[in-house]
């Protein structure tokens, strides 16, 4: 599960002032593959700056992936029933698995596990915003498998026609386990949904809980600048932030209605005359403070990562072979 | 608000901090390539790849991880250092150097051609 590519004012800042020099006929050739449709494997030529732009993008996103189990994850031990219990277990092992494939894909770029692994646990690295808010009814599970993955299928839909092979082909995967997720999730929903006046009142808490955060989850506004042009002429970026939330809200809006909750915004409304969704400014000063830091989790879900990485590490090195070599994956 | 992390609720105030000691390379072991037959009979697919211990957690692993959901009647993994690649930009080695056409189906369009030609010389040879 994972939101869009976010570009902090530092990266662009950045951009400019570290500028690689790139042969200009190798990066025409380069950019005429890309257009053509062609994918770019892990040996093949790239420049500097895709090569960054990837690594950030495909490492974020396997960070979300170990992260974003955290929250469901905690109502493993307190599931309504045995099959919910059983369906909730396969989806977060389905979570931990992505990161895994992620991981893998992001280690074809030269950057080793080790070193995302310990980026996620200083905090250089970030992971999708949302997991940074508490699960707290199993309500919120629900939400969280129904919504949130479908803004996560809807990104990694969109992503899955990129330009890098080795993270076409993780997403392709995780794409299609993520249909079960959405399936139980709606189930979850719809059940809570058609239940007694506590269930539905506990599902609309929760849906007005988790609506700001999902408003989030594509990112702020791209501002049109020629770093996003470059971005989405390179298919690293194949949608902007606003043309995702956009189809994310025609999928989901009227199914949510449909169920009878109501969504707590006064003024989202489809616009007849444009065709766009209205909405209410989501407060990006709070999405900002959250990722920089500052949300109701972050510490909390830092602590597990910490947690498990140190408490594991003497598994780890006794099952560890003196011969093994690292090769950087080859696909 | 309390957490809902029973690991958190339970947790030491150490689990807070970053370990003092970041991972270190192979920490989290060496890589393999994944391979899966999706029917008997078929070819062993690429699928990805893995960090594993040996070669016997790799298989068990390379099961989680591929073999939840896709059909898969077998699996093969091999350690990827133990593999011998061509580099994708020394792809012409795999051009013909010269015309070898003698050894295509294509070398031999003009066949019928002849046979019309001469169709004369066709006539049973005379003891």
């Amino acid at each position: 599960m994972y939101g869009n590519l976010t570009l902090r004012p530092e990266d662009i800042e950045n951009w400019g002032k570290k500028v690689h020099e790139e042969d200009p006929e190798k990066l025409a050739e380069f950019e005429a593959r890309i257009a053509r449709g062609e994918k770019i494997e892990p040996q093949d030529w790239m420049p500097f700056e895709y090569r960054r732009q990837l690594i950030r993008l495909i490492e974020q996103h396997a960070h979300s992936e170990i992260i974003g189990a955290l929250p469901e994850g905690t109502w493993i031990t307190r599931a309504p029933n045995f099959r919910r219990k059983l369906a909730l277990m396969a989806k977060v092992q389905d979570e931990v698995g992505h990161a895994q494939l992620l991981y893998s894909a992001a280690e074809t770029l030269g950057k080793s596990r080790e070193a995302m692994i310990n980026d996620l646990l200083s905090g250089k690295s970030k992971y999708s915003n949302i997991f940074n808010y508490p699960a707290k009814t199993w309500a919120d599970t629900a939400i969280i498998a129904w919504l949130v993955d479908a803004g996560a299928i809807i990104n990694q839909t969109t992503n899955s026609k990129g330009s890098y092979g080795p993270y076409v082909r993780a997403l392709e995967r995780i794409c299609w386990e993520e249909s079960f997720h959405l399936k139980y999730g709606y189930d979850s929903v719809v059940y809570l949904a058609t239940g007694t006046p506590r269930q539905r009142a506990m599902l609309q808490d929760a849906l007005n809980r988790w609506w700001k955060p999902i408003m989030h989850f594509f990112g702020p506004p791209d501002n049109q600048s020629v770093h996003t042009e470059k971005l989405l002429k390179w298919k690293v970026k194949l949608a902007t932030n606003d043309e995702m939330r956009q189809q994310f809200l025609d999928m989901y809006v009227p199914k949510i209605w449909e169920l009878g909750l109501s969504i707590p915004d006064p003024n989202l409304r489809k616009n007849p005359e444009t065709g766009r969704w209205e909405y209410s400014d989501p407060d990006w000063d709070e999405f900002w403070r959250v990722i920089n830091g500052d949300g109701p989790c972050n510490k909390e879900r830092l602590a597990v990562r910490r947690f498990a990485e140190e408490r594991g590490r003497w598994v780890r090195e006794a099952l560890r072979s003196p011969q093994a070599r690292y090769v950087t994956p080859l696909a | 608000m309390a957490s809902l992390d029973p690991r958190i609720r339970r947790a030491e105030p150490e689990l807070w901090q970053l370990p003092e000691r970041p991972l270190q390379p192979l920490e989290h072991w060496q890589t393999y390539e994944v391979f899966t037959l999706r029917t008997r009979g078929g070819h062993a697919q690429h699928v990805g790849s893995l960090h594993a211990p040996d070669d016997e957690m790799a298989l068990v692993l390379a099961k989680e991880q591929f073999a939840r959901r896709s059909p898969c009647v077998a699996i093969w993994v091999v350690p990827t250092s133990a593999i011998l690649w061509t580099r994708p930009e020394d792809e012409d080695l795999f051009q013909p150097a010269t015309d070898k056409s003698y050894r295509e189906p294509q070398g031999y369009l003009h066949t019928r051609e002849r046979l019309e030609k001469y169709r004369d010389r066709l006539k049973p040879i005379d003891p």
